[in-house]
């Protein structure tokens, strides 16, 4: 799954490297409309809906917490 | 806080909005957008294309032609109305009020009120709870709800969090006493905590505008704008919406003991797309009966969103039709409210152009 969500994430930002073990927020790779672009592909890839209230900086800010933000929404690993 | 108003009802809704329209392709020079990310954007938030009034349009331009409208058409009669409440962000002066300008422009009666309201997003809802309370009074049989905004004047065109969505345009919502009886559910909160979560920072009499207001300065996304424009803390307000949104529909609806699904249409403020669907699907609503189609043919006008959204979708069907309807309201302030009420068999129901 790690490696799908860090397709997903080069798709969206083509000029960086994912799979660096860095905070994709903090380091400016992923901004709030990213994140939009994010949820919604991720939401389409997998046929879940993700909670309004999970739509925080904190999901989204490495692969590990995406997988387990997918994870909690049901995608099994 | 709950409120419950007794015996009053809607009975006709017209939106004005400029003829003026800019595309989102238009403008997406103005942002540092690739093209991939744009496209994903326009489907995801709803960036389409938005109304925008022409250098020179204020509101009571887009006021005054639209009850001109309705008096040609005799849908309205001006010796009728006993009360204008305008809601806006956009007044003409900080004095007089705007609502004033408009009675003069008209030559309404002396013999009535009129009141500026300063709200936005929730500006609908605060409008019908004073149209309300006015309609209480034995001498009060109509008043008249102006909800009009031109918020694009202050918003920078380099502003990709707020330009692409932004649109200007007013509503005229006739309020009555009701024949019938009926009760309308209604609740609203404020959080004055967050009030710089969407703020024009100057311009106002604490930070008066002045050359260095109004240099553009470059943000941390690389959006630029001054201190003259509008500026939104994008992701506050998303999180504020999601969080207090849902718990304050669910409470409404268990005041006036009615289910969910025995709403017809949830009529939501139209910030965007996104937003609007996580709503819902929150909140276990199909999509299709909290519409999200505002912002992209016309963009968020703030107070006059919902106006919009009931004449864009339902039109002549509330002309012929009784709805159980619920509005929801939350944004500037921080403001959010809601409302639970029968809209039916309006006199008028439509957008037209200026």
């Amino acid at each position: 799954m790690k490696q799908q969500i860090i397709n997903i994430l080069q798709e969206i930002r083509p000029e960086f490297d994912f799979s660096q073990e860095i905070n994709f927020i903090e380091e400016g790779m992923l901004d709030s409309f990213d994140v939009v672009s994010l949820v919604t592909t991720l939401e389409d890839r997998y046929g879940i809906s993700i909670d309004g209230m999970d739509i925080l900086p904190e999901n989204f800010g490495t692969v590990d917490s995406i997988e387990k933000l997918l994870i909690k929404n049901g995608v099994k690993k | 806080m709950n409120l419950t108003f007794h015996n009053k009802s809607i009975t006709g809704i017209l939106t004005v909005l400029p003829v003026n329209e800019v595309k989102f392709e238009d403008e997406i020079e103005n942002y540092n957008f690739s093209v991939a990310k744009s496209l994903k954007l326009k489907m995801a938030m709803g960036y389409n294309k938005h109304r925008i009034v022409k250098d020179g349009v204020t509101i009571s331009d887009l006021c005054v032609f639209g009850l001109n409208y309705l008096f040609d058409k005799e849908l309205l009669l001006k010796e009728d109305i006993d009360a204008l409440i305008l809601v806006t962000q956009s007044p003409e002066y900080f004095m007089p009020p705007t609502s004033n300008v408009i009675q003069g422009k008209l030559g309404l009666k002396q013999d009535m009120i009129c009141m500026d309201i300063n709200q936005g997003c929730a500006g609908f809802e605060i409008g019908l709870f004073q149209a309300f309370m006015l309609l209480d009074q034995d001498e009060i049989n109509k008043v008249i709800l102006l909800n009009a905004d031109t918020l694009s004047q202050k918003v920078s065109k380099r502003d990709r969090n707020s330009n692409p969505l932004i649109g200007d345009g007013a509503s005229i919502t006739i309020v009555e006493k009701s024949e019938k009886p009926n009760t309308i559910y209604a609740n609203i909160k404020m959080d004055g905590s967050a009030f710089d979560a969407l703020i024009i920072p100057a311009g106002g009499f604490k930070t008066p505008s002045t050359a260095e207001t109004a240099l553009m300065v470059e943000d941390s996304a690389g959006n630029f704008r001054s201190l003259d424009n509008l500026v939104m803390k994008g992701d506050d307000v998303f999180n504020f919406v999601q969080r207090e949104v849902p718990p304050m529909i669910d409470d409404l609806l268990l005041k006036a003991g009615v289910e969910k699904q025995a709403v017809d249409y949830y009529m939501f403020h139209q910030p965007n797309k996104f937003m609007l669907n996580k709503l819902a699907d929150k909140l276990k609503i199909p999509r299709e009966k909290m519409p999200s189609n505002i912002v992209e043919n016309f963009g968020n006008s703030s107070g006059v969103s919902i106006p919009t959204a009931i004449s864009y979708n339902l039109g002549e069907r509330l002309m012929k039709e009784s709805l159980l309807i619920c509005l929801a309201g939350f944004g500037v302030g921080l403001t959010w409210a809601s409302l639970l009420l029968q809209m039916e068999y309006l006199k008028f129901n439509e957008i037209i152009d200026f």
